[in-house]
């Protein structure tokens, strides 16, 4: 199969339209509005619907509208936007429907700015809306990850009925980089719990599911328990006799890649765990980390650490975590390597 | 010999308070579907007031949106079930207040969904707030002086907001009298008629008592309805096959 050079929202776009997408309804925002373009041209011509909609509240709630009628349906934004798509989220997760969502990560609160940033972590893992509920979080960190992650998305969206996040960021989605992309399928959109008329069958109520399910509290806590134990995946580079242990997802992780090879090539033992899932969180990965350890380094593209806590809440705090930031300056792989040789100093 | 029918879509006793004017819509709404054959085809959107008690009692698909988002979700099915008769059932605060967005686009894109927005002057599912269909004067939990449109603007007239758009079907009914009655079916079945036959978005808008929260018996409501609600939201048919109606 030939590769070809694509950039990555491109790229991202074209393996939801080979995954099935079936209804695209979304709002431009920088660093991601290359999604909308792509699939306004794309999408119809394979049979979709693309709806560019009057703001990311409207846009979410189409996606829920088809995601309710078994059609496999995306919506994409960032920051800002990102923060408007939560009360359909949770909404969504409420009602236990499938759908992606995509967050190209832009750096700052508020309006902030549009260059890569890793900001929106909390808001990402914790589910972002309100009430108890997660939602699973892809993190590519090339553009071939991030056609990889579309189909592995929209299949374990459905499979637990509950939204899938890829957690992208500015730099991923904007740089171009040869990859394969998957074939097209088609999907059956008449599951059993989709609307579509009762066509003599009794009448289905898309709401929150709390309302119809006895002990409902157990229940949505085993479904999480059961995403938490099955879905956690992650990439360790050299962590079983590292003395210090990078943690890093995304772009930043590319970074610490280099890290790691700077650092060896020196005879300083570094190592990298990279979350490919953010939620659930890659707990098991830690087991692999040489138990004699000195230290883990959260790697971050914010201002504010928030990674460092689940490495933290991961490692039961027994080895100290420390965190190097990049926000509006994207750290170079040989000052990782330094903070991280500080570490072993202390 | 008097027979009892009740449409079969009412599957069991609603959940209105007495005198509510929902009871009326829901039974109005059921028959012409029923008349219709599209019992088995419809697919409602929801949202948040006491027009979501509907989810438990009238027996269609139903998908409950985010307070508001009704009319966008009945985009999204609508768009990939075409086959399908998708309408939202909301009342003012929802459709026209938080929800004034969603329904405008909805309308602005001839999106080829039915709309029925129940206009009762007021928040009813959370005790009797200002909605933006509040008539001047009228008093809430909220302007417990009674609406001072100077303050907080002039209601808001879906109709004047639409009648200029090249949408299907756009109407403004009224439960208050028999012969408002009467006349809201024949909205409703145009509105839904307007759908099957792929002509765009339709919208009707429904006049209806609050008898609990306007704090009036239900005989005084009903009066307050057809006289002085009436008389700032007049009803009729306004758009009709997609042609602008005169006078």
């Amino acid at each position: 199969m030939p590769y070809k050079l694509m950039k990555g929202n491109h790229a991202l776009a074209e393996a939801a339209i080979r995954s099935g997408l079936a209804l695209f309804g979304g709002y431009p925002i920088t660093p991601q509005s290359e999604i909308l373009e792509y699939l306004s041209d794309h999408l119809p011509a394979a049979g979709g619907v693309f709806v560019q909609a009057e703001s990311e509240l409207a846009g979410i709630n189409m996606v829920y509208g088809a995601a309710a009628a078994g059609f496999r349906a995306m919506t994409s934004s960032s920051g800002p936007g990102f923060s408007l798509l939560q009360e359909g989220i949770s909404y969504i997760a409420s009602a236990e429907l499938p759908a992606v969502i995509v967050d190209v990560q832009r750096y700052g609160s508020g309006l902030g700015d549009i260059f890569q940033a890793q900001g929106d972590y909390w808001m990402a893992t914790r589910g972002g809306g309100h009430g108890d509920y997660r939602t699973i979080v892809f993190a590519p960190a090339s553009v071939q990850e991030s056609v990889d992650m579309m189909p592995l998305a929209f299949d374990k969206a459905e499979q637990y009925r509950n939204p899938c996040l890829i957690l992208s960021d500015a730099s991923i989605a904007q740089m171009m980089e040869p990859v394969l992309l998957p074939e097209k399928i088609a999907c059956n959109p008449d599951h059993d719990w989709a609307v579509r008329g009762k066509r003599g069958q009794a009448f289905k109520r898309v709401t929150s599911t709390m309302y119809y399910i006895a002990d409902f509290d157990a229940y949505i806590k085993k479904k999480y328990d059961t995403i938490q134990e099955n879905e956690q995946r992650w990439e360790a580079v050299q962590v079983e006799d590292a003395d210090v242990v990078l943690v890093a997802y995304g772009i930043s992780s590319r970074i610490c890649k280099e890290a790691v090879a700077l650092a060896r090539a020196k005879g300083f033992r570094l190592g990298l765990l990279r979350p490919i899932t953010l939620w659930p969180f890659p707990e098991k990965g830690f087991a692999a980390v040489n138990p004699d350890v000195s230290a883990y380094l959260s790697v971050e593209l914010c201002a504010l650490p928030k990674l460092a806590d689940d490495v933290r809440l991961a490692t039961g705090m027994n080895v100290p975590v420390s965190h190097f930031l990049g926000g509006a300056h994207t750290p170079s792989s040989r000052a990782v390597v330094e903070a991280a040789a500080a570490l072993l100093n202390q | 010999m008097n027979e009892k029918r009740t449409p079969k879509l009412l599957v069991t006793e609603n959940k209105f308070c007495p005198g509510c004017g929902h009871g009326i819509i829901n039974r109005i709404l059921a028959e012409v579907l029923e008349e219709a054959g599209l019992d088995d085809m419809a697919i409602g959107s929801l949202a948040v007031g006491c027009a979501c008690l509907m989810i438990d009692t009238f027996g269609v698909d139903w998908v409950q949106a985010p307070h508001g988002r009704a009319a966008a979700l009945a985009c999204g099915v609508k768009r990939v079930r075409p086959e399908n008769f998708v309408f939202t059932y909301q009342g003012d605060g929802d459709a026209l207040g938080i929800g004034f967005s969603e329904t405008m686009y909805a309308a602005l894109r001839n999106e080829n969904i039915t709309a029925i927005v129940v206009n009762n002057g007021i928040f009813g599912m959370t005790g009797g707030q200002m909605a933006p269909t509040t008539l001047p004067g009228q008093r809430t939990t909220t302007c417990p002086a009674g609406r001072d449109a100077d303050l907080t603007g002039q209601p808001l007239n879906i109709i004047n907001q639409m009648k200029h758009l090249p949408i299907g079907y756009l109407a403004r009914g009224s439960v208050g009298s028999f012969r408002e009655i009467n006349k809201l079916k024949e909205y409703i079945r145009a509105a839904v008629r307007n759908q099957m036959d792929g002509c765009g978005y339709a919208l009707v808008e429904v006049l209806s008592p609050c008898p609990t929260n306007w704090k009036m018996p239900l005989k005084a409501a009903l009066q307050r309805l057809d006289t002085q609600v009436k008389s700032f939201f007049p009803t009729g048919e306004f758009i009709k096959e997609g042609e602008q109606i005169h006078g």
